[in-house]
């Protein structure tokens, strides 16, 4: 019987043979904490009595939730994230850098068949470039910083298999929003997925990581892409760690196959206040918003921003509604930069914020009024996510968000489809 | 000591950001204080109807969503000696073991708000004193069971000097 990604990869980093359902101490290629996570993560690495990071390569911190800081009590975090960076000699991306999700990858440390952890749920996202990557807490990411190792538990896997070219107006975004709504936020609980299919093979691997971040919102362990031509070239103009890609046997086993055909899609929304109440976009045209927000791990690369300028170009904001842009680092600010998109976005009426997670976890950067809705590109919309419980958040593309953002109600995109 | 059930009243997909708010958790570094405010955006009066040594009850998928750590901390620091749940999220799972918060796998349904139970976690059954009724908990895996007697992963990590003794418990198991 053959074998899964997941199997081959856990395998391959614990010297076992190892099949679903088994349970190793593996070897861990990179590791690393947000601002969320990384005070825990200090306190529980000097709890250890451990003195050194087991490669301080490997480790790196991020302050992209809340940053730049809004209270005293997280600048304490932050001037605590600086101080135990310098002590261990260990890597931080601070405040403007960007995104974990985006860094990590873009920075090269990360590549094909490599094993990661994150104190971030949504460190699931390099999956796209055929990385088994996974969030676990503070104290787990502790024990592998200072080991270098943690135990895993195999997990099953199902097989996601994507066909059809996506009509104009339908992204990455909405492709994983119809799976979501189908396998359901717990349908895939301690499970692997892997994706297959025509649909996912003609995405840009910038959109690839959209799918893949969004695996943990049906509860999967990681959500796994094969490596083609455009992984190993995206990973090798960016890292200079050799990529071992990895692919499934053919026999290999798998819990459940799913088969998606997205040629009729429409553009996706989830409607407050769980990730797996989706709607195609036209049943929700009524729906009055006050805020759009563009960008987070899900959604802030150049290629989202660029999608929404594009709608955006020439037009305003619907006077009612706010609109936040938050690139999710600072190299795709400097492209926003010299490409026009900055000029665009505010000449719309849009408020450019710095790289970072911006509004998405509710601490800053556009929290929400009582009963205000908001239109986002973001993985989450719990109730209270954007920082207020009596409000509402839908989830949909970038171009969504700046369709729905002129009209002040939530729009299908396909309206500018000249423009698309 | 006796165990007395605290339903919540949303059962299924109970996220963390439900059980602690990004609101507290970025800038509350005492889980003392992050224990006032569990659940406050799906129940406000929650926190303070919950009583040393309870065991909150809940439904499929407990602890979805972030990997904040602050959950299960909030939970323990708030008195809680167990979480009784349908299914529970990976993170959350994790958490919640690694820092030595127990955690039980078993149909709640027939777990009412206040409901005294007891606990036998060597015979996997959870006694439901006032309904009568005996409810089967699944096993915990070899490995959780490890980290909980140690005390969490911590302890178990300074007491073993890594994971060497989990190695032998896996390959024993």
């Amino acid at each position: 019987m053959g074998k899964t990604i997941a199997e081959k990869i856990l395998s391959n980093h614990s010297g076992k043979d190892l099949r679903a359902g088994d349970i190793a101490v593996c070897d861990v290629d990179f590791c690393f904490g947000q601002d969320g996570t990384s005070s825990i993560i200090i306190d529980s690495f000097k709890k250890l009595g451990v003195s050194k990071a087991f490669d301080p390569k490997k480790f790196y911190m991020i302050i992209d939730h809340s940053a730049p800081s809004p209270n005293i009590g997280v600048s304490e975090i932050h001037k605590k994230m600086r101080e135990f960076s310098k002590t261990l000699d260990v890597g931080l991306y601070d405040i403007g850098c960007g995104v974990c999700h985006e860094l990590i990858p873009q920075k090269g440390h990360v590549t094909c068949g490599d094993l990661v952890l994150g104190a971030d749920s949504h460190t699931c996202t390099y999956g796209a470039i055929n990385v088994f990557s996974t969030g676990v807490g503070s104290t787990d990411l502790a024990i592998t910083l200072a080991s270098g190792k943690n135990w895993f538990r195999v997990p099953e896997t199902i097989r996601v298999v994507v066909n059809g070219k996506p009509p104009k107006g339908v992204y990455s975004k909405d492709i994983i929003l119809h799976i979501i709504k189908d396998i359901g936020a717990n349908g895939a609980t301690y499970k692997a997925v892997e994706f297959y299919g025509d649909a996912i093979s003609g995405l840009s691997v910038d959109a690839r990581f959209t799918i893949s971040n969004m695996a943990v919102e049906m509860g999967a362990k990681i959500g796994i892409i094969e490596a083609d031509k455009k992984t190993l070239k995206w990973v090798t103009e960016r890292s200079v760690k050799e990529p071992h890609p990895v692919k499934a046997d053919i026999d290999a086993k798998y819990v459940a196959v799913k088969n998606y055909d997205v040629s009729k899609l429409s553009p996706q929304v989830a409607r407050p206040h769980t990730v797996d109440s989706v709607s195609n976009v036209e049943e929700l045209k009524d729906v009055k918003i006050d805020q759009g927000y563009i960008g987070t791990c899900t959604n802030g690369r150049f290629e989202d921003l660029e999608i929404a300028a594009r709608i955006l170009r020439g037009h305003s904001i619907h006077p009612d509604v706010k609109l936040i842009v938050a690139p999710a680092s600072r190299e795709i600010y400097m492209e926003m930069v010299k490409k026009g998109l900055v000029e665009i976005f505010v000449k719309s009426g849009a408020t450019i914020v710095g790289p970072g997670c911006g509004p998405c976890v509710g601490t800053h950067n556009g929290v929400l009024a009582d009963g205000e809705v908001a239109i986002s590109t973001a993985n989450r919309n719990f109730k209270g996510r954007m920082g207020n419980p009596n409000s509402f958040i839908y989830l949909a593309s970038p171009a969504t968000v700046a369709a729905s953002v002129i009209s002040g109600k939530i729009t299908d995109p396909r309206l500018y489809k000249k423009r698309l | 000591m006796k165990h007395f059930a605290r339903r919540l009243k949303v059962q299924d997909n109970v996220n963390t950001d439900y059980v602690i708010s990004g609101r507290y958790k970025f800038k509350i570094q005492d889980p003392k204080e992050l224990a006032k405010h569990i659940f406050e955006d799906i129940d406000p009066t929650f926190a303070a109807r919950v009583g040393k040594g309870d065991i909150l009850v809940a439904g499929e998928n407990f602890g979805c969503g972030s990997s904040r750590e602050q959950a299960p901390q909030a939970l323990k620091q708030a008195g809680f000696y167990a979480v009784a749940a349908k299914s529970f999220a990976r993170i959350f799972y994790r958490n919640a073991f690694n820092i030595g918060l127990l955690l039980v796998e078993c149909n709640t349904d027939f777990i009412d708000d206040g409901d005294e139970l007891e606990l036998d976690i060597e015979k996997g059954k959870l006694k439901n004193k006032g309904k009568g009724l005996i409810l089967d908990i699944k096993p915990i895996p070899p490995v959780m069971k490890k980290l909980l007697e140690d005390g969490g992963v911590v302890e178990h990590f300074k007491k073993h000097g890594g994971f060497s003794r989990l190695n032998q418990t896996l390959d024993n198991a």
